[in-house]
């Protein structure tokens, strides 16, 4: 350690030299964990005493008393399994909602949260403990094992998410270090510290693409590197997608396998359970040979079974086309065609299946790049940045909202206000209006996602906007600003303008989704853009043709004496067919219905406005003439 | 302020993207929050907002259709919002026809074949805007550019119409 900072002439020292405390850099993992330190440009990452970098993502509450994180952890879970949790990290930001999708993966008690917020918790150790708590007791081994390495404070760090953590997440993230007592100086991507990585150590320049396949989400984003500026174009990925899935298939044909030998009849979960250890062993040998075998005992029965390289690529095509598909859409969104990728680099454990890399390769054109250990480069990458935002440096980091932000408008339609691939910070407004006359509140639902429908994208936030003074419909304006900070984070505000009326909310996520939903929601705008489109038309006609009936019935409540008694019959069955329409979903039966009314009332509103015209020119006050309609 | 003049670049219609790159890159290194992170809460609050101004300003300007939509707003164009009917008759028959093209195709080939045109389309009607601009001509900048948007909505519609097929969803 250095006593005494010597600088060259010219050369700036650190602002925070000299208050003793460092920023490092961590990657959170589903799996595991590692903190890195960058020192002038160049990042390592932290070892133990036995010289390992990677810490499993894995807390332990024993029966003994205390908290063990790490490979010690991971020792006790087949001992004591209801006082270890692992992948803690699928559920950071997860609600009620999203237990069913979950419950199978991870075998923990789990409980719908209360109070504030409704983020779930586990039953461990004899105790509710909410993912939060947990992640935090990995951040504080992390933070713990960096102090012992540089003998020196840590109060502040980069963490990385994937690009994909929606608002809960990144919240849910934050309030876990700060639980472990570090100052979050950024949330970065972990695409984008991927490539720092790899940018700041050769210098380059182009067009650069970040393949990052871990144990369940798939990442791939693309950067253009110009003189030390780091700009995310476009990201796109899959939270639901990863080398378990790989897993996943090679377990299941070793259960069929022993099903079609009749050793089929004792599956249960323990049994799945050693199926996928054993699975997951198979793959790993599969990426350094090209056959390989593996016995499989459940129940005291042992079965044995063989797999060529050539099977498992078969088996996860499917997965790894799906990946490709979604880093085609990813280059459309940036316009960007596949030759003109410079380079393509590997993150993720999964990204060692030769499959993956020969694939990758044929996208690119060219090899990918794997010189930085997959597991590592995402945590020195977070050092880097953390050496950036505390030395000063010429990096600049530019990144983007990974999905389209927006609000429920009428008809169960969402309107959004800030795109996905939007670069942050960002402050966008939009305006809206009133629905109906002397509405006084307006009810403001915050959303995220890809689709046209509400029901389809992720609800965020709901808040009212109340004491919007009386108006006609459609003459109030409220302006509602959506603002992303650096840190990937939203808060929305609304206004009504003609009176100054406001509120502003910092989005509490409302954790209400599914798994399943969550997983649709990421890529598949450009899938069911088709059927969003019609459902949009229905539902706009809809909007149009209940506006329609609004303003009718209104009138017919004013001045529903210039008719004849004829006329009014024909209009009240126009009005009953619209009425009926706009309760199901023929769109051109509501379009048709909607058109007949119009017609019809058209005689309506001239005789109405004859009258306005008669009665302005009769020089009566307005009072007069609406005590005289009344009677 | 507005975009062009938040960035120092003039406001036209023709603007080259290295320099548009290069005007956003130095006032983002000077005013991106990163920047800011050991500032007091009054100077991050400024530069955040700084920022977002720049980003949005950016992005604005950075692609030729909503640039020039941008344009004109500042020229006094004014178009109706985004999603809105179409009142240009003419227009609307060329969108139901497109759509309904579009709709029938049934194989990769005829998508692109469909958005190919839409894209040429899209390129025509963009280097007639110059000329409209020059005229002031408010009316038909204003029909330009409302074509022009149905274009580019057109071509997103191809390739969600593209995906579907690829995925044997049609």
């Amino acid at each position: 350690m250095t006593l005494l900072d010597i600088h060259e002439p010219g050369e700036t020292p650190l602002p925070h030299a000299g208050e003793g405390t460092l920023a490092v850099g961590i990657d959170l993992g589903t799996t595991n964990s590692v903190v890195a330190i960058a020192r002038e440009g160049k990042p390592a990452a932290l070892h133990d005493e036995g010289g390992r970098a990677l810490v499993p993502s894995v807390v332990a509450y024993p029966a003994s008393g205390g908290v063990i994180v790490g490979d010690e952890a991971r020792l006790l879970m087949a001992k004591e399994p209801r006082n270890v949790v692992a992948s803690v990290k699928r559920l950071m930001g997860r609600g009620a909602a999203d237990l069913h999708a979950v419950a199978g993966v991870l075998p923990y008690e789990i409980e719908a949260g209360t109070g504030q917020t409704d983020m779930v918790k586990l039953r461990i150790g004899g105790k509710p403990r909410s993912p939060v708590e947990i992640s935090a007791e990995i951040l504080r081994a992390l933070r713990t094992r960096a102090e012992a390495a540089l003998e020196k404070p840590v109060e502040r760090a980069v963490i990385t998410v994937p690009a994909y953590f929606d608002d809960a997440a990144r919240t849910a993230t934050r309030d876990a270090a700060r639980v472990a007592g570090l100052e979050v100086l950024r949330l970065v991507n972990e695409p984008t510290a991927a490539a720092l990585a790899y940018g700041l150590d050769k210098g380059s320049e182009g067009l650069y693409a970040v393949y990052d396949l871990g144990g369940g989400t798939f990442d791939f984003s693309l950067l253009r590197l110009e003189k030390g500026v780091f700009q995310v174009l476009a990201t796109g990925g899959d939270t639901a997608l990863g080398g378990d899935d790989f897993d996943r298939t090679i377990a299941e044909r070793m259960l069929a396998e022993r099903k079609k030998d009749g050793l089929g009849n004792a599956i249960d979960e323990a049994a799945v359970k050693t199926a996928l250890a054993l699975a997951r062993q198979m793959k790993e040998q599969l990426s350094e040979r090209d056959q390989t075998s593996g016995r499989l005992e459940i129940a005291g029965v042992p079965s044995f079974h063989a797999l060529t390289r050539t099977e498992f690529d078969s088996m996860i095509a499917a997965y790894v086309a799906r990946t490709l598909e979604i880093a085609r859409h990813v280059l459309a969104d940036a316009g960007m065609k596949a030759d003109e990728i410079h380079g393509i680099v590997l993150v993720g454990g999964s990204t060692r299946v030769p499959l993956v890399r020969t694939e990758v390769a044929e996208l690119a054109g060219k090899p990918p790049l794997v010189d930085i250990d997959p597991d590592e480069v995402v945590a020195l990458g977070a050092a880097l940045q953390a050496e950036a935002l505390t030395g000063g440096s010429d990096t600049l980091l530019l990144d983007v909202t990974p999905l389209s932000l927006g609000l429920e408008t009428m008809g169960g339609l969402v309107e959004k206000v800030v795109p996905r691939n939007t670069p942050i910070p960002v402050q966008l407004a939009q305006e809206f209006t009133t629905y109906q006359d002397g509405q006084s509140a307006m009810a403001i639902h915050v959303v995220q996602g890809e689709r046209e429908m509400v029901d389809d994208c992720r609800s965020l936030a709901r808040f009212e906007l109340l004491g919007i003074p009386p108006m006609t419909a459609g003459a109030a304006r409220i302006r509602v600003t959506f603002a992303v900070d650096a840190d990937g984070l939203l808060t929305v505000s609304a206004e009504e303008r003609t009176t100054g009326v406001q509120q502003r909310i910092e989005v509490k996520p409302s954790y209400g989704l599914s798994h399943d939903d969550m997983a649709d929601m990421l890529y598949d705008s450009l899938e069911n853009a088709e059927d969003d489109m019609a459902r949009r038309l229905l539902a706009e006609a809809k909007v149009e043709a209940k506006r329609n009936l609004l303003a009718i019935d209104a009138a017919l409540a004013k001045d529903g004496a210039l008719l004849t008694a004829g006329e009014r019959g024909e209009l009240d069955a126009a009005r009953a067919r619209v009425g009926k329409a706009v309760e199901g979903t023929d769109r051109d039966e509501i379009n048709a219905a909607a058109e007949a009314l119009e017609t019809l009332s058209k005689p309506f509103a001239e005789k109405r406005m004859d009258r306005g015209i008669r009665e302005a020119l009769s020089g009566l006050s307005v009072q007069d003439l609406e005590g005289r309609v009344g009677n | 302020m507005d975009h062009f003049a938040r960035l120092g670049l003039p406001a036209a219609l023709d603007l080259e993207p290295a320099s548009l790159d290069k005007a956003y890159f130095a006032l983002q290194r000077q005013w991106h929050p990163d920047r800011f992170v050991a500032r007091p809460a009054e100077e991050r609050a400024k530069a955040s907002a700084e920022a977002a101004a720049l980003n949005d300003a950016y992005r604005t300007l950075k692609y030729p259709l909503s640039r020039a939509i941008y344009l004109a707003q500042l020229k006094g164009v004014e178009l109706p919002g985004d999603g809105k009917t179409i009142d240009d008759p003419e227009l609307l028959m060329e969108v139901m026809d497109a759509r309904e093209e579009l709709h029938e195709a049934t194989s990769v080939a005829e998508v692109d074949s469909l958005a190919r045109f839409a894209r040429e389309d899209l390129q025509k009607a963009l280097a007639e805007l110059p000329r409209l601009f020059l005229a002031n001509d408010k009316p038909a900048i204003r029909k330009a550019l409302l074509r022009l948007r149905y274009l580019d909505k057109f071509a997103e519609e191809a390739r969600a119409r593209r995906a579907n097929i690829e995925r044997g969803k049609v």
